[in-house]
């Protein structure tokens, strides 16, 4: 029945989830805001995702230790964000397309060494839910909370998450600080909008954006070990299914903000948790189309980008490459 | 290196036509290395590559039925392209034409041949137009960036396919098994594309390469074409020309996601002679919604350049199966390598470009107009053509 989606426990399994699934897109949109409010459209980001994905997974099997997964995605993530600044910025290469190649690239190529170096489906132990830490170190801290009414059920929803969750988060005002409250946000900003004038006041257009595109493909390698040692803990080929566009959508679509995509990225996470609950409890709709709902939030992004496109305005230099002189 | 070309121009003019080739050899040295650290000898490796794809009269036939359906989306993505947008969904389009395409079999299957299979065609068109119809419309009039919205009706595509597969187009046979195997009924025989027994070639190759010359006769001789690639040159002094930005923009998408679409409906009655899905896209088309922008950009944006292209790239993908067959490296390396390539021909644009600029100041020769290309006005945003 529809009535069963509104049961507490549901309604806390519907939020923690989205909470939840909003971690890879938080962590890849926000790389990829800053690379495009200095300029630069990175279209690699599924790419980048998958390589870091796998990079993360790797290490965390051979050395089970979920910290070194993560400094692996984040070397594998910063290398081919170098190498797009330098596709997109030293030889100004169209931004859309060479996205694409570096999308094809991470796609085979993850797929390549998953076939090579592991071979079959496997499940690795990666960051594990804080519960289970303050479980153990505070053994009667858990149960107490719990059990008073409505703290209980927040705190369930936060003990649920692991740290990759928290991160996540975290980033969002940090990123804010870093745009609006700092020098270095201002040159990128400056990069972004007006190139010409930042270079006549003595800002390096090209440094900048190569810190931007290198700091989104560690974000995008971070993104992607967020799915593969965080919450979903197996890696297969294709593992983001597509994940990482949704990623630089959502960028569009919170306005080149941190909380504008903060917004973009719970919305989408929620109305797709809503979906995955909704196939879950087996829930009869009009008729058998999980496939349907499973469209639903891609449909709900065109929809917003149509509502969003008139009211934001796009960083006036995005997409094209800086050159002194012309 | 540079200056040798400008001192010599007709050298010069060789070396930019030459440069998707040089990027392409690049990307396989790249390859090389990796297959090095596969642990194949590259050498043997690419000389089975070639063998398989080349090396018999069936493994020729299939490389040219892998290049068709390339062909047929570069040619739509040269469309869109020269428009100055960025068509990134071909695989949805190639999608729902394969979608409409098997409709009009299934509905009729009675019917004789020589009437089904030109009407599914046809069918393959619209459904591809519609599919590249509706980002072309969210980009002219609601200034939807198009590369997002293309990228989210793929998945939507997709998703819609699964749907119709599992659900009211399953094969009626399937309906009644456990396991219900998403695939349509096997269209009539009377419905398959002629073929060139015994090889696997169907008459869709000769339509996708008649088509390459009709789209370059429609790009370079007709007043649409002209508009089309003036709106993708400067949209700007398109408007004060008097183009209807707006409309030509929508009419680029919706012919590239056409050509798209009949691509599917052409591997529907030509190859797979139903529709079938394991989930993903690319389970159905292989691909050739993605690789059609690599072969598209290869023949530099040219539909007659595709032509070779698409047999280049068609001959990878046939070679890479039998590569993986005979020394167990996986196709996903082909896959790579396409990324490379891309990465390669799309930054090579660089020398183009420097050339272009060294030829202007150079003292030797007169100006020459910049040569590149991409269309000057495929930059990311729609504000261009606001």
């Amino acid at each position: 029945m529809i009535s069963d989606l509104f049961t507490t426990t549901v309604l806390i399994g519907i939020l923690t989830s989205g909470i939840r699934l909003a971690t890879p897109y938080l962590f890849a949109s926000i790389g990829e805001m800053f690379g495009q409010r200095s300029g630069v459209l990175n279209l690699g980001v599924e790419g980048m995702m998958l390589m870091g994905a796998f990079a993360a997974f790797y290490v965390t099997l051979t050395y089970g230790n979920p910290w070194l997964g993560l400094l692996a995605a984040v070397i594998v993530g910063g290398v081919m964000g170098l190498a797009m600044a330098f596709i997109s910025v030293t030889l100004g290469a169209e931004q859309g397309i060479s996205g694409i190649g570096v999308y094809l690239f991470g796609l085979g190529m993850s797929d390549l060494l998953f076939q090579r170096m592991l071979g079959t489906v496997e499940t690795v132990r990666g960051f594990r839910p804080v519960g289970d830490f303050f479980a153990t170190q505070f053994p009667n801290l858990l149960p107490a909370l719990l059990a008073i009414p409505i703290i209980g059920s927040i705190t369930s929803i936060l003990a649920q998450q692991n740290i990759m969750v928290y991160l996540a988060y975290a980033l969002v005002p940090v990123a804010w600080f870093v745009l609006y409250r700092t020098t270095l946000g201002l040159k990128i900003r400056a990069a972004g909008e007006n190139p010409a004038a930042a270079d006549a006041l003595g800002v390096s257009v090209a440094r900048t954006r190569y810190a931007t595109v290198t700091l989104g493909g560690i974000m995008a390698g971070i993104a992607g070990a967020s799915l593969s040692i965080a919450l979903l803990n197996v890696f297969q080929q294709n593992l983001t299914s597509g994940l990482g566009f949704i990623a630089v959508a959502l960028v569009y679509f919170g306005g080149w903000r941190p909380y504008g995509v903060l917004f973009g990225a719970l919305l989408f996470s929620m109305v797709n948790a809503l979906q995955l609950w909704i196939q879950a409890l087996n829930i009869p709709i009009p008729f058998d189309a999980s496939e349907l709902l499973i469209m639903m939030p891609y449909v709900l992004t065109i929809v917003v980008l149509i509502f969003s496109a008139g009211r934001v305005r796009t960083p006036a230099a995005l997409g094209t490459p800086y050159e002194r002189g012309s | 290196m540079l200056d040798f070309f400008v001192k010599y121009p007709r050298l010069g003019r060789l070396f930019d036509m030459l440069l998707p080739l040089l990027a392409t050899l690049a990307a396989l040295g790249v390859g090389a290395i990796m297959l090095q650290l596969l642990g194949a000898n590259p050498v043997t490796a690419y000389g089975a590559l070639l063998q398989g794809a080349f090396g018999s009269q069936n493994a020729l036939a299939d490389t040219i039925v892998r290049a068709t359906p390339l062909l047929l989306v570069a040619l739509g993505i040269c469309i869109a392209f020269r428009a100055g947008v960025i068509n990134i969904g071909g695989e949805g389009q190639l999608v729902a034409g394969a979608i409409l395409g098997t409709l009009v079999g299934l509905m009729f299957p009675e019917a004789p041949g020589i009437v089904i299979v030109p009407l599914a065609l046809v069918a393959g068109f619209i459904g591809g137009a519609i599919w590249g119809g509706i980002p072309g419309l969210l980009k002219a009039y609601y200034n939807v960036n198009e590369i997002l919205s293309t990228i989210m009706l793929n998945i939507i595509a997709v998703q819609g396919m699964n749907y119709l597969l599992r659900q009211p187009m399953i094969d009626p046979a399937q309906a009644q098994l456990a396991s219900r195997i998403p695939q349509t009924a096997r269209l009539a025989q009377a419905f398959d594309l002629p073929r060139w027994i015994p090889t696997r070639l169907h008459l869709g190759a000769l339509i996708a390469v008649i088509l390459a010359f009709v789209v370059y006769i429609f790009l370079w001789r007709t007043t649409i074409g002209y508009r089309i690639r003036a709106v993708g040159l400067n949209p700007d002094a398109s408007r004060y020309a008097g183009i209807n930005v707006k409309r030509n923009i929508v009419l680029a998408l919706l012919l590239s996601g056409a050509f798209a679409g009949l691509a599917g409906a052409v591997q529907v009655y030509g190859v797979h002679h139903r529709m079938f899905t394991d989930g993903s896209l690319a389970g159905f088309t292989g691909s050739a919604g993605f690789n059609g922008i690599v072969v598209a950009l290869f023949g530099k944006l040219n539909p007659i350049g595709a032509i070779p292209a698409a047999f280049i790239f068609g001959a990878l993908i046939v070679g890479a199966n039998s590569l993986q067959r005979a020394m167990q490296v996986p196709a996903a390396l082909i896959t790579a390598l396409n990324g490379l390539v891309v990465v390669f021909v799309v930054s090579s644009d660089y020398f183009s470009r420097r050339l272009a600029r060294n030829r202007r100041t150079g003292a030797e020769t007169p100006a020459a107009p910049p040569k590149s290309t991409l269309p000057p006005a495929l930059s990311i945003e729609g504000e261009a053509s606001q």
